[in-house]
């Protein structure tokens, strides 16, 4: 069994247990042991490092040091959580420099970074740890009658010189992991362009026409769900489209869900495991193709 | 004349300021091409915000209009014209750093400043309510570890960020 300190980040325990039970579920049924360290801080994700990056560096390499010192590489959930701590751990085994400033602001925790360890998305983990072959043998319940939009957002993918997850303009892991499940992955226009997230909050009117556009190009494309990755896009597609009701009077009722929680499905878990009543639009339409 | 002077003094301090910055480093090889405002999804729908224009102000040592302006909290930090610029200009990075300054002027939008007042409260920007924190065994979820609150405030306080949380809470 292979063993990952996970990192849950702030979004998900806050907000989405749809997305930590189906992470966990599955991985546990792929054979990933997931450990939970005590100790754990915010990531510091694009928010914080828009306040004060050098802060931002220091907070996540403090958490890379507390799974080197469990001895265990880190895996995340979240994007922004990915971005922010596999980031940091590539700038920080780069750049010498870089290195010893923050480990002297370490200093103050009694940590030290070392660099020895590795941080990886959860889809990195199923398609090296796990296997795309082992994957598709452990689906019990095909997802073949789904027609999924994959979404990867922006900070699973960028940037991609530090965080090396796949090509950031072709990019081909995830659409390889929803057909794995034996469901359809739909090309849609712009695919890879921001839903408008991280405007949420401070200026919403753009952040809701950029989620609107990417609703209106998956419904375009016949998609019966958009696939997602990360906390802050479900949040911005799935309750987007309420506030995109109200304020643009568009009407979509396109399911957000997280691949996590397509996985689960396909790998047999039951539904009513997965919180699935967290979802704002309904996923009712999505479970009648595949139950 | 003094205002050449003055032009000509902002113009060179103001970029240097923000090389010296995490993130800020590339600024200066900004040739002006534009790939990164025909990549921007925010300049697409909006004339409030031109990541090429940011650079190009920023150049020019409009340091009042670049640091209090609204422009450079737009940018949805999607990094695409990081990925495309053919200088190797860390676009988004630069846009960090700038943002950093502002921050230290106490420029800064109301939800980021609530994110910084979490991260040293609760050691999380978004915090987890005791109800939600509560109902975790009844979903099948493991208990919550306890943050490392205690160890980020000392981070805060050994990068000023504290102080400058302060301030802005203070004002």
């Amino acid at each position: 069994m292979t063993g990952y300190a996970l990192f849950l980040g702030c979004t998900i325990p806050a907000r989405q247990p749809n997305y930590e039970l189906s992470a966990r579920k599955a991985l546990a049924k792929l054979g990933i042991e997931l450990v939970d360290l005590a100790k754990m801080t915010c990531c510091c994700p694009p928010p914080v490092q828009s306040i004060d990056l050098e802060t931002s560096l220091a907070v996540a390499a403090y958490n890379i040091c507390l799974a080197e010192e469990a001895d265990l590489n880190l895996v995340t959930l979240c994007s922004g959580c990915f971005e922010s701590l596999a980031m940091t751990n590539a700038m920080l085994k780069n750049d010498g420099e870089l290195k010893a400033k923050i480990n002297r602001i370490l200093s103050q925790t009694g940590k030290e970074f070392l660099g020895n360890k590795e941080v990886k998305h959860y889809l990195q983990v199923l398609t090296e740890d796990v296997g795309l072959e082992r994957l598709k043998q452990s689906v019990s319940r095909p997802l073949s009658k789904l027609k999924v939009a994959a979404f990867y957002g922006c900070h699973a993918l960028r940037p991609s010189e530090l965080l090396k997850l796949d090509d950031p303009e072709r990019p081909r892991i995830l659409e390889g992991l929803i057909e794995m499940l034996g469901a359809k992955s739909v090309e849609y226009r712009n695919k890879l362009k921001c839903c408008g997230g991280l405007l949420r909050g401070s200026s919403d009117e753009l952040a809701l026409e950029l989620a609107s556009e990417k609703l209106e190009n998956t419904t375009k494309a016949g998609a019966d769900c958009i696939a997602t990755l990360c906390p802050f896009c479900f949040v911005a597609l799935d309750m987007g489209q309420l506030q995109i009701k109200h304020k643009l009077n568009k009407t979509y009722d396109m399911p957000i869900i997280h691949y996590s929680e397509l996985l689960s499905l396909a790998l047999g878990i039951d539904p009513k495991e997965l919180a699935l009543e967290t979802h704002k639009i309904k996923v009712d339409n999505v479970l009648s193709k595949i139950l | 004349m003094t205002h050449g002077k003055e032009k000509t003094l902002g113009s060179l301090a103001f970029p240097e300021a923000v090389k010296r910055r995490l993130g800020g480093e590339t600024i200066t090889l900004c040739y002006q091409c534009g790939t990164c405002a025909s990549s921007c999804p925010v300049a697409k729908i909006t004339d409030r915000f031109n990541p090429r224009e940011v650079i190009r102000l920023s150049l020019l040592g409009e340091r009042n209009e670049v640091v209090s302006g609204d422009a450079i909290w737009l940018c949805c930090s999607c990094y695409n014209c990081q990925e495309r610029c053919p200088q190797k200009v860390e676009i988004a990075d630069v846009i960090y750093a700038l943002r950093n300054i502002a921050f230290r002027e106490g420029y800064i939008p109301n939800i980021y400043s609530e994110f910084a007042g979490a991260l040293s409260s609760d050691g999380r920007i978004v915090k987890v309510s005791r109800f939600v924190e509560n109902k975790r065994p009844t979903l099948g979820l493991p208990a919550l570890q306890p943050t490392g609150v205690d160890a980020l405030r000392k981070i805060l306080s050994a990068t000023g960020f504290d102080k400058l949380q302060q301030r802005r809470e203070g004002a």
